[in-house]
């Protein structure tokens, strides 16, 4: 199962400890997280269910292709990893 | 007076207090982070709206008694009917920008970008979109502020002799009202102008740019704008407009402040029209009037006169429910505070982040 870990950033605010969940693309991933930390998702999407525009998503270290449906696949052993964007300074 | 003042800082929320007689900092929250609006109400509780970069606008409460914060629900759009992909702006919650006591019991109500307004019943718990305003054609009309594309509800007015009669500022779409809670809406200004328009439409309603709306207390048809070109005064609750032409040193500004008590007196912090956005001749004036706009005072006593390019954005002037205290934040992070009217100010020996918002508080 694919590990979702979180931008140590987000503690300020809440707790968003890495997970091991079910999902086979990057948004059941990421949808399995939000189901047992629903405050989480507001962090991350936005009120249409999108990403939010500064939020980036990597998988195994590089950027998912797909930020629209979040239909990148992910495998067992895979990992999400989910920062703040950053844009210079 | 009011014993508190909170300042919602680009960088993190500061709470004064009296210390020895001096103004200081007795709390910090939020370090690091914009807040963007703040509301203090009369049971001791404390609202914060953050306006995070990466994460989105959060709201948070203090609770009265234990003084810890938590997090609350967030307003958030319904989602975008698959047939509505003509409208202009986004449904998703860019900033709360206003957020303001209902006049019933749990009752708040927040103005945001990209311009929705939502209602608690619950204390900040849960919210709901207005969807009468919301789904109103007009409001494909509004415009953007600040040179960004969403437009935003900065002020809610709430009648205080009746809970369901509502007035909203809107950068940028005038003044509309609500008679029975927010189930229908009406633009309803008449008598502003705005001199940058083409000559059309310069009377429209609709593209006002008011920056602010403060209405006095005690007598709530008497309603105050700071618009982009000019000051303005209503004697009927928002519906018909006469300029204040006697404004000095300029008719341009983002803040007001209506006496809670006196409909003749309001204060203002103008500054050099728009293209610049600074203090007229690097001098940090409040305009006060005292006779409902026919003349204004510029208070000094106590504010930079020299090389001070404070700007005040539309919440960052705020005066207690006395009438005698006042205080405003600037952009460069300037806060003066006054305990007799505006004739004098003080600043307290602290250096804040950029201010956005200035609230004393109820309690």
């Amino acid at each position: 199962m694919p590990t979702v870990s979180f931008t140590r950033a987000l503690e300020r605010f809440l707790q968003a400890p890495p997970a091991v969940v079910d999902g086979s693309t990057l948004g059941e991933a990421l949808a399995a997280v939000f189901a047992s930390r629903p405050a989480l998702k507001g962090y991350v999407f936005d009120d249409q269910g999108g990403l939010r525009r500064h939020v980036a998503v990597y998988v195994n270290g590089k950027p998912a292709r797909d930020r629209v449906h979040l239909s990148d696949p992910v495998g067992p052993d895979d990992k999400i990893y989910v920062f703040q964007a950053l844009s210079g300074g | 007076m009011a014993e508190r003042i909170f300042v919602g800082t680009h960088k993190g929320l500061f709470e004064l207090a009296r210390s020895g007689g001096a103004w200081d900092v007795a709390a910090t929250q939020f370090l690091g982070d914009p807040v963007s609006s703040v509301l203090a109400e009369p049971d001791g509780a404390v609202y914060a709206a953050l306006d995070l970069g990466h994460f989105g606008a959060k709201l948070w409460r203090r609770e009265p008694e234990a003084g810890a914060w938590r997090e609350l629900g967030v307003p958030a759009f319904p989602p975008k009917p698959a047939n509505d992909g003509d409208d202009p702006h986004p449904w998703s919650l860019g900033k709360i920008w206003s957020l303001e006591p209902g006049g019933v019991a749990g009752r708040l109500w927040v103005g945001t970008m990209p311009g929705g307004l939502f209602r608690s019943d619950d204390g900040g718990e849960s919210w709901s979109l207005n969807e009468a305003l919301w789904r109103m054609p007009e409001r494909r009309q509004w415009t953007g502020v600040a040179g960004g594309a969403q437009p935003g509800i900065h002020s809610v007015l709430v009648d205080p002799r009746d809970p369901a009669d509502i007035r909203i500022g809107v950068s940028t779409a005038g003044v509309w009202a609500s008679a029975d809670a927010g189930a229908s809406w009406r633009l309803i200004n008449r008598g502003m102008y705005a001199e940058y328009m083409p000559p059309e439409r310069r009377e429209d309603p609709i593209v006002q740019d008011v920056h602010r709306l403060a209405r006095c207390a005690a007598f709530p048809e008497t309603v105050w704008c700071q618009h982009h070109n000019g000051v303005f005064r209503s004697t009927d609750s928002g519906k018909n407009w006469h300029e204040i032409t006697a404004i000095r040193p300029s008719k341009f500004g983002f803040a007001v402040a209506a006496h809670p008590c006196d409909p003749d007196t309001a204060w203002f912090v103008p500054a050099v029209k728009d293209e610049k956005r600074i203090p007229v001749d690097g001098k940090v004036v409040v305009a006060r009037t005292r006779d409902g706009g026919k003349s204004f005072e510029m208070l000094r006593s106590g504010l930079p006169q020299r090389h001070a390019y404070d700007l005040v954005l539309r919440h960052a002037l705020d005066v207690d429910a006395s009438g005698r205290m006042l205080a405003f934040g600037s952009s460069s992070g300037g806060l003066w505070i006054s305990e007799d009217g505006g004739d004098s100010w003080t600043m307290p020996e602290i250096r804040l982040p950029p201010i956005l918002t200035v609230r004393f508080s109820a309690a």
